[in-house]
């Protein structure tokens, strides 16, 4: 690739001074991405799939930031990071004022209805998530996520699920017509994030996954 | 708010609401902000921009003099063109003010730059 590539341990290490939730709240099941694993996710669709660069990005509940931020240092056109939360949204403009990042909008609005909501369908290169995995009390917020963020993408969807769910990930994506790639497996240690994690470290197994239009089949609007 | 994120928003998440678009707006303050000129950026986002769409929004905010009134035919080698989409879609910030429905008139507040598109539950 012609332009320089942020390496992978500097991005990290920048990403280390985006402030995170102050009080994560249960219901909009906001764990961080740590800086390691946001690093990690955008490197790899930067150097293995060209998917951020020049490129148009959204980031569905965004939250503090940390992966639109660190989309931005990637070298994308312009990112827009969307959260229903104010507190987050807050969180996340003060981030992007300290990294004097100018390139991004935020938007507050609902990712479950954002779909018909924004006149975003297939306006978008690359959407990039976090979501929410849909396991406390909004069962299934995961696969909205997931289909809001297909329609607006053109090109490709990055996501993180369960890897409990994968089956029924898959079975989805042959549904909608999407492909779909395993990026890598995690590990996200939930660190006491709530009270209710009684254990010291909950470590879950989480899917890096990679979903794409296959190409000459993307839908009119 | 810049104009580019402007030119995705509509309204018909409110119930009733067809078409919704695009919002007007009503700036209370309005800032120009430098952001990097990227020409092959805004030569790959310019075609799914709806156009009459962002001049509307410039005059709005008073921002449209010497706004050209279409694309560029030939806009991805026409540097004069990239730079006023450029500085259009990129560089006007609204800062404060009020995103209007154009079928039912409700308003949905900008503030601090972000606009809050939430809605109320029976408005859904």
């Amino acid at each position: 690739m012609a332009h320089s590539v942020m390496k992978l341990k500097e991005l990290e290490s920048y990403l280390q001074d985006v402030d995170g939730f102050e009080k994560p709240k249960i219901l909009l099941e906001q764990y961080p991405t740590t800086p390691h694993i946001a690093a990690c996710m955008l490197h790899t669709m930067h150097t293995r799939y060209d998917d951020l660069h020049d490129k148009l990005v959204a980031d569905l509940g965004c939250g503090c930031g940390v992966l639109t931020i660190g989309a931005a240092m990637m070298g994308c056109g312009y990112v827009l990071g969307i959260d229903v939360d104010d507190t987050a949204l807050e969180i996340c403009a003060r981030n992007l004022e300290e990294f004097e990042i100018s390139n991004v909008d935020l938007l507050q609005q609902d990712v479950n209805i954002i779909g018909s909501g924004v006149r975003m369908h297939k306006v978008v290169d690359t959407v990039i998530m976090n979501p929410p995995f849909g396991t406390k009390h909004n069962q299934g917020i995961d696969m909205i996520f997931l289909q809001n963020a297909l329609g607006m993408a053109r090109t490709a969807v990055y996501s993180l699920h369960k890897t409990a769910t994968r089956e029924h990930i898959q079975k989805k994506a042959a549904e909608w017509g999407v492909d779909i790639e395993v990026v890598a497996e995690l590990r996200f240690d939930l660190a006491n994030t709530y009270k209710f994690h009684k254990k010291k470290s909950v470590d879950i197994e989480v899917d890096f996954i990679r979903f794409s239009h296959p190409r000459g089949k993307l839908k009119n609007r | 708010m810049k104009l580019i994120t402007h030119n995705m928003l509509t309204s018909n998440i409110i119930k009733g609401v067809t078409k919704g678009y695009p919002l007007g707006i009503i700036p209370r303050k309005v800032e120009v902000k430098d952001v990097d000129y990227n020409p092959e950026f805004l030569a790959r986002m310019i075609p799914n921009m709806d156009w009459s769409a962002v001049c509307k929004a410039a005059k709005d905010v008073g921002h449209d003099e010497g706004l050209p009134k279409e694309i560029a035919p030939n806009f991805t080698e026409n540097d004069e063109f990239l730079k006023a989409a450029h500085h259009v879609l990129l560089e006007i910030d609204v800062v404060e003010g009020d995103l209007v429905c154009p079928e039912t008139g409700r308003k949905f507040p900008v503030s601090n730059g972000v606009p809050n598109m939430l809605l109320k539950e029976e408005e859904a």
